[in-house]
C-alpha cells in the first residue's frame, strides 16, 4: 500500500506530533528551534521561576536583542548606547534570565546580533522540516526553507522554555499559487503585498500557507522570506516555500549547518519535503507575476495595496459596511482622498530595514539606484541592516560608503523604525516610503503614516522625495 | 487564572474592522517586563489626547460605558503582532470578553490563555448587538455561560457560540495549560529518544 499524498505542511507536522490531537485535546507538538527577544519574553521566564521550572532544552533556544535596542552609531568606546531606561532594564533582564537558564544570547553590540529573523537563517540554524516558533508574528519568515514556523504569544513562550513542546490544533492549508516571471522592478516584496491586497489582512485567517509556482522557484532564500514574512499580514500564521537547490546552497557552510556526511543525509531528506502530486490543500489562490507591478500601501493595514501606477480605491470598490467605514478611517488618518494617485506624494522619511526587508540583497538593491546619486535633501533616508553580520557584508561591499555618499543614514542593526519602540520613529503627521511590514495606525510612531513598499520603491522615493516608481529612475 | 462563572454585564461597542494590537497596545508600551498595569494603556492612541488627557469621544471614555465589561468590536479583532499584551491590557481595563465575527488567530490563542474569552459571533448578532447599543448605549446587557457556550443577546434571544473542548475546560477550571503540557512528560522523553535534537545552539554567542 502506498502512502496517501501529502502536504508540505502535512509532513512537517506530522514528524512533530508527541501526542496526536483527540476530541478533546488539542495535539502536542514538538519544537525543534525556539527563538528568543527582550520583548516577549520576560514574563515567561518569570512564570517558571514561580514554578520552579527550568528550560528543557536551552541547546536548542537561542535569545538575541532587536526590538527595544538602539541603532544610533557606536560611542568612542565602540558601545551602542542605551539612553532610554526602561528598555535597559528590559535588555538586562533578558541578560540575566538567558545567564540564569543557560540560553546562548546574541547581545548587543556582539558580533552575530541582529533582527531574530535574521539571525535564525544566518547561523545556518533555520533548516527544511523544523519547526520553529518565536514571541514574534514574523515567524512565518522561516518558513521559506520549508519550516513550518509561527509566532506565539508570551504564555506559549513559557510553554516552548519548559516543554520544548506547543498545544495546538492542525490548521488549514492553503495554496499560494504564483506562475509567470518578475518585471524588472518588481520583486518579492510587491508579490507578497499583491497577495495581500487580493485576500485582505483576515484572508489566511486559520490558514498555513505554502506558496508554489514558477515566480516563487526563481526566487532567492532573501526573496522567499520576504515572501513568508509577510504571511501574517495575510492572516495566515505560517507560510512555507518548499526547499530546492537554492535552499540547499544557501545553508551550506552557514555555522550551524550539517557537515561532511550529516550534511548528505540532510539534504536527501529535505529533497522529500515537497507537497506530493495529488495531496489537496484546503483553498487555492493563485497570481501572475507576469503582470505585476510595483506594489504600495496607501491605507492602515497591509491588505490596503495597489500597483504604485493605479489609484487609491472608491468607496464604491467596498463591498460591505464594514469595509467602506474601513476604508474611510484609513484615509482619514493616512489625509489622502479617494481616487487619488499615490505618485509624486512628498514623504518626510524613507525606511530601508525590518525583518522584511533588512537583508543583503535588498541592501544592494537598494544601493543599486542609489549608487552615484543623492536623496533629496527634504527627506530622511535611514539604512538599517537586519544584522550586525548583515552589517559587516554590506561595509565589505562597499554598499555603506554609497548610503552615506547619498546622504542617507546607515545604523547599527535592530527593528529600529519597524515597531518604533527604540526611538527610531516618525513625528505625528509624517509620511513614509518603509520597506517593513506594517502601516497601522501609529506603527511607526504616534500618529506617522506609512507607504509599505519594496527596497526599490523605497530607494526611488528617496531620490525624488516623493513617491516613485522604480522603473522611472534611469 | 481563576476559574470562569457565569455573568451578566454591560458592553461597549468598537465599530471598527481589523483592530490589530498596535491599536490595542502601542509597542512603546512594551517595554515591561510585567503584565500589571497595562489596562492604562488600552487603546491609548485613540483614549488618550496628546497632553494625555482623556479623549472624550472615544467609546469607553464615555459615562454611559465605565464599568463595562464586555467589548464588541469589527471583524478580525487582535489581527497583527503577537503581543499577548494585548489580552493583558483588555483585562487589566476590565474587560472578561471580546465579541467579533472573527478573531486573528494569535490573538484569540493569546486570550484563552489568559481567561479572556474571545467569542465568535455571526454578523447578525453583531448587528443586533450594535443596534441594541445604538438605542441604549452602556445600558444593556448580554449574559455570557461558557458551560452551554451560551450567550442571550439583550432581547432575551439564545445564541451559541464555537470554542474548541479544551480551552473551554482550562477557562471554566481555572487550569492553565502549561501544568497539562508538563504532564505530557512521559510521551515527550519518548519522542525525543527517537529524534534527535536537529539543531544545537550550545556556544553561539
Amino acid at each position: 500500500m502506498t502512502a496517501a499524498p501529502q502536504t508540505l505542511f502535512e509532513k512537517i507536522w506530522n514528524r512533530h506530533i508527541v501526542r496526536p490531537e483527540s476530541s478533546e485535546t488539542p495535539a502536542v507538538l514538538y519544537v525543534d528551534l525556539h527563538l528568543v527577544h527582550e520583548v516577549t519574553s520576560p514574563q515567561a521566564f518569570t512564570e517558571l521561576r514561580e514554578r520552579g521550572l527550568r528550560v528543557r532544552r536551552p541547546g536548542q533556544t537561542v535569545a538575541t536583542m532587536d526590538h527595544s535596542t538602539p541603532t544610533t552609531p557606536r560611542g568612542k568606546d565602540g558601545i551602542i548606547p542605551v539612553l532610554d531606561a526602561q528598555a535597559q532594564a528590559q535588555l538586562t533582564q533578558l541578560e540575566i534570565n538567558c545567564r540564569d537558564f543557560g540560553i546562548p544570547l546574541f547581545a548587543l553590540g556582539t558580533e552575530n546580533q541582529g533582527i531574530v529573523h535574521v539571525i535564525g537563517p544566518e547561523q545556518g540554524l533555520t533548516q527544511p522540516g523544523m519547526t520553529i516558533v518565536c514571541g514574534d508574528s514574523h515567524t512565518s519568515t522561516h518558513g521559506a526553507f520549508g519550516a513550518l514556523a509561527f509566532g506565539i504569544g508570551t504564555s506559549e513562550v513559557g510553554h516552548v522554555l519548559a516543554t520544548q513542546c506547543l498545544l495546538q490544533s492542525r490548521p488549514k492549508t492553503m495554496e499560494v499559487r504564483i506562475n509567470g516571471s518578475l518585471k524588472p522592478g518588481v520583486g518579492a516584496k510587491d508579490i507578497i503585498l499583491a497577495i495581500i491586497a487580493q485576500i485582505g489582512i483576515g484572508g489566511g485567517t486559520g490558514y498555513v500557507f505554502e506558496y508554489t509556482g514558477s515566480a516563487i522557484r526563481s526566487l532567492s532564500m532573501e526573496e522567499r522570506m520576504t515572501i513568508c514574512n509577510m504571511s501574517i499580514e495575510g492572516g495566515a500564521r505560517a507560510g512555507l516555500i518548499a526547499p530546492d537547490q537554492v535552499t540547499f546552497d544557501y545553508i551550506k557552510n552557514k555555522p550551524r549547518a550539517p557537515k561532511g556526511a550529516a550534511w548528505d543525509i540532510a539534504v536527501a531528506d529535505w529533497a522529500t519535503l515537497v507537497t506530493d502530486a495529488g495531496a489537496v490543500y484546503d483553498a487555492t489562490i493563485e497570481l501572475n507575476a507576469d503582470t505585476l507591478a510595483p506594489m504600495i500601501t496607501y491605507g492602515t493595514n497591509p491588505g490596503m495595496g495597489i500597483p504604485i501606477t493605479g489609484k487609491i480605491p472608491t468607496q464604491k470598490d467596498m463591498i460591505d459596511e464594514q469595509s467602506k467605514a474601513g476604508l474611510e478611517k484609513a484615509l482619514k488618518y493616512m489625509d489622502l482622498a479617494e481616487g487619488q494617485s499615490l505618485i509624486g506624494k512628498e514623504v518626510d522619511v524613507v525606511f530601508i530595514g525590518s525583518c522584511t526587508n533588512s537583508r543583503i540583497t535588498d541592501l544592494r538593491q537598494a544601493a543599486s539606484l542609489l549608487v552615484g546619486r543623492t536623496v533629496n535633501p527634504k527627506v530622511r533616508v535611514m539604512v538599517v541592516p537586519g544584522s550586525a553580520l548583515v552589517k559587516k557584508q554590506a561595509e565589505a561591499e562597499g554598499l555603506d560608503k554609497i548610503f552615506l555618499a547619498a546622504g542617507a543614514e546607515w545604523r547599527e542593526a535592530g527593528c529600529s523604525m519597524c515597531i518604533a519602540m527604540n526611538g527610531d520613529q516618525l513625528k505625528p503627521g509624517q509620511y513614509a516610503v518603509s520597506t517593513s511590514n506594517r502601516n497601522f495606525e501609529g506603527r511607526q510612531g504616534k500618529g506617522g503614516r506609512t507607504f509599505l513598499a519594496s527596497p526599490l520603491t523605497a530607494a526611488a522615493t528617496a531620490i525624488t522625495g516623493a513617491i516613485c516608481d522604480p522603473r522611472d529612475i534611469r | 487564572m481563576e476559574s470562569f462563572k457565569p455573568y451578566t454585564a454591560r458592553y461597549a461597542v468598537l465599530p471598527v474592522e481589523n483592530i490589530d494590537t498596535d491599536q490595542i497596545i502601542p509597542a512603546r508600551f512594551l517595554k515591561t517586563t510585567s503584565k500589571v498595569g497595562l489596562g492604562q494603556n488600552l487603546f491609548s492612541d485613540w483614549r488618550y489626547n496628546d497632553d494625555g488627557t482623556d479623549n472624550p469621544s472615544f467609546t469607553i471614555n464615555k459615562p454611559e460605558y465605565q464599568g463595562v465589561e464586555v467589548l464588541v468590536a469589527g471583524n478580525n479583532f487582535g489581527c497583527g503582532s503577537s503581543r499577548e499584551h494585548a489580552p493583558w491590557a483588555l483585562q487589566g481595563f476590565g474587560f472578561k470578553a471580546v465579541l467579533s465575527t472573527y478573531f486573528a488567530d494569535i490573538f484569540r490563542n493569546n486570550s484563552l490563555k489568559n481567561g479572556l474569552l474571545p467569542i465568535i459571533i455571526s454578523e447578525e448578532t453583531y448587528q443586533k448587538l450594535v443596534a441594541s447599543d445604538a438605542e441604549a448605549a452602556g445600558e444593556v446587557e448580554i449574559s455570557v455561560d461558557l458551560a452551554s457556550q451560551t450567550l442571550t443577546l439583550p432581547d432575551g434571544e439564545k445564541v451559541h457560540f464555537p470554542i474548541e473542548p479544551f480551552a473551554k475546560y482550562c477557562v471554566i477550571n481555572g487550569v492553565d495549560q502549561l501544568g497539562f503540557l508538563v504532564s505530557a512528560d512521559d510521551d515527550l522523553t519518548t519522542y525525543e529518544s527517537a529524534h534527535a535534537p536537529r539543531v544545537n545552539t550550545a556556544g553561539l554567542l
